[in-house]
């Protein structure tokens, strides 16, 4: 059954409360989920305080300057701080979203910082994401063709290409996913939004020829149809996507084989 | 403990190459109540405080007789397919499965008797 209470072992208990920076007259609390595997103890949340006067405008800003000059040990992912890597992906005041686009004055009181919701941590606010990607991968996401490969390039008109504009930007961040109630209870069968708005990708691919293939691989209760319309995935999106409308639309197009 | 890699665990089983018809079944049928419900709601609404005589001429007529029929058979398909959809979200294995298995029962149990009850009055 759903487990709707964390194990003893995951509750999170009070943190190391840092030292205020000194002189400092804009300062702002950060409150930031941390464990670490090895210590074997339960996760904490730790308090910290910066001088903002001497921060970036970004969360991502602030995460660094704390593991810069105040707890080297804070763990997170961060590489492109442009949201295009997708890396830094974590729940910012309740929400799933990128840390390098996510801008502190977007945040009213004190700044709390979590995982992705629902996902093994590995440390920190490093969540194992090992699933998440074998689940996109088993989506197949290139382009299949059985045509013989053309001598210069596959074509693609510029209506078609249109048709691949608010699915391809999807920097796999997993927010989405995460944010997904039926991913949380489903994760083992569902794919989960984000593996099914690069499913549609593929589908809707004027040049890919694996169309049939790709909807019998989705064509599944729980693969795609535990998909509930919740539409937290829309919500959360840092880069403004839809995955329920992509959702929505492989299942017209399963309806429209059937019917 | 099992050592499957990541990609075994996500491909699972394949896929069941089923649950379309599931989904249109509910799509079809949820536009369908949302058109007789009003009518049943009339017409159950009409009856309300009336004396036996009068319930029973009500559901007597042919049109109220047949909405109600309507009503309980494909109300009761729609929600026992509601139901396992969200059974199969929070339960596993054997409870899953005895679990569904009592909403079907239930829900041909429900129309079964709510049709025994029309017939009689109806007829």
């Amino acid at each position: 059954m759903a487990e709707f209470k964390l194990p003893k072992n995951s509750r999170i208990t009070t943190g190391k409360t840092w030292p205020k920076p000194e002189g400092a007259t804009n300062v702002r609390k950060f409150q930031i989920y941390r464990w670490n595997p090895d210590d074997g103890k339960n996760p904490r949340v730790d308090t910290y305080f910066l001088d903002m006067d001497k921060c970036g405008p970004m969360v991502l800003d602030a995460l660094i300057k704390i593991k810069n000059e105040v707890d080297p040990t804070l763990s997170f992912r961060r590489s492109c701080r442009e949201g295009i890597c997708g890396s830094c992906s974590m729940n910012i005041d309740g929400i799933n979203t990128l840390a390098c686009i996510y801008g502190l004055d977007e945040i009213k009181g004190d700044v709390k910082i979590y995982p992705l919701p629902h996902m093994a941590v590995v440390k920190d606010l490093i969540p194992d994401l090992n699933h998440f990607y074998a689940q996109h991968a088993s989506i197949m996401p290139w382009l299949e063709t059985k045509t013989n490969r053309p001598a210069k390039e596959w074509k693609q008109s510029i209506e078609d290409r249109k048709k691949l504009d608010g699915l391809y930007e999807c920097v796999m961040c997993a927010s989405c996913s995460t944010s997904c109630p039926s991913y949380w209870w489903n994760s083992d069968r569902y794919l989960g939004p984000a593996a099914l708005l690069h499913a549609y990708r593929w589908i809707i691919d004027s040049r890919d020829e694996a169309t049939g293939e790709r909807l019998g691989e989705l064509e599944d209760p729980f693969k795609l149809y535990r998909c509930h319309t919740i539409m937290n995935c829309a919500k959360t999106c840092p880069k403004g996507l839809n995955p329920a409308k992509a959702i929505a639309e492989i299942k017209k197009m399963l309806v429209e084989r059937h019917v | 403990m099992r050592y499957l890699t990541d990609r075994k665990r996500a491909e699972g089983r394949g896929a069941a190459h089923a649950g379309t018809e599931h989904h249109w079944y509910m799509q079809v049928s949820a536009v369908g109540l949302a058109l007789i419900i009003p009518v049943f709601i009339y017409i159950f609404g009409s009856a309300l405080g009336g004396g036996h005589a009068e319930v029973v001429a009500t559901f007597g007529r042919p049109f109220p007789a047949i909405v109600t029929a309507l009503v309980l058979v494909f109300g009761m398909q729609h929600f026992a397919k509601g139901a396992q959809m969200m059974i199969e979200d929070y339960f596993r294995k054997s409870t899953k499965k005895i679990l569904i298995m009592s909403v079907i029962i239930l829900s041909y149990g429900i129309t079964a008797i709510g049709l025994f009850a029309l017939a009689k009055i109806a007829l």
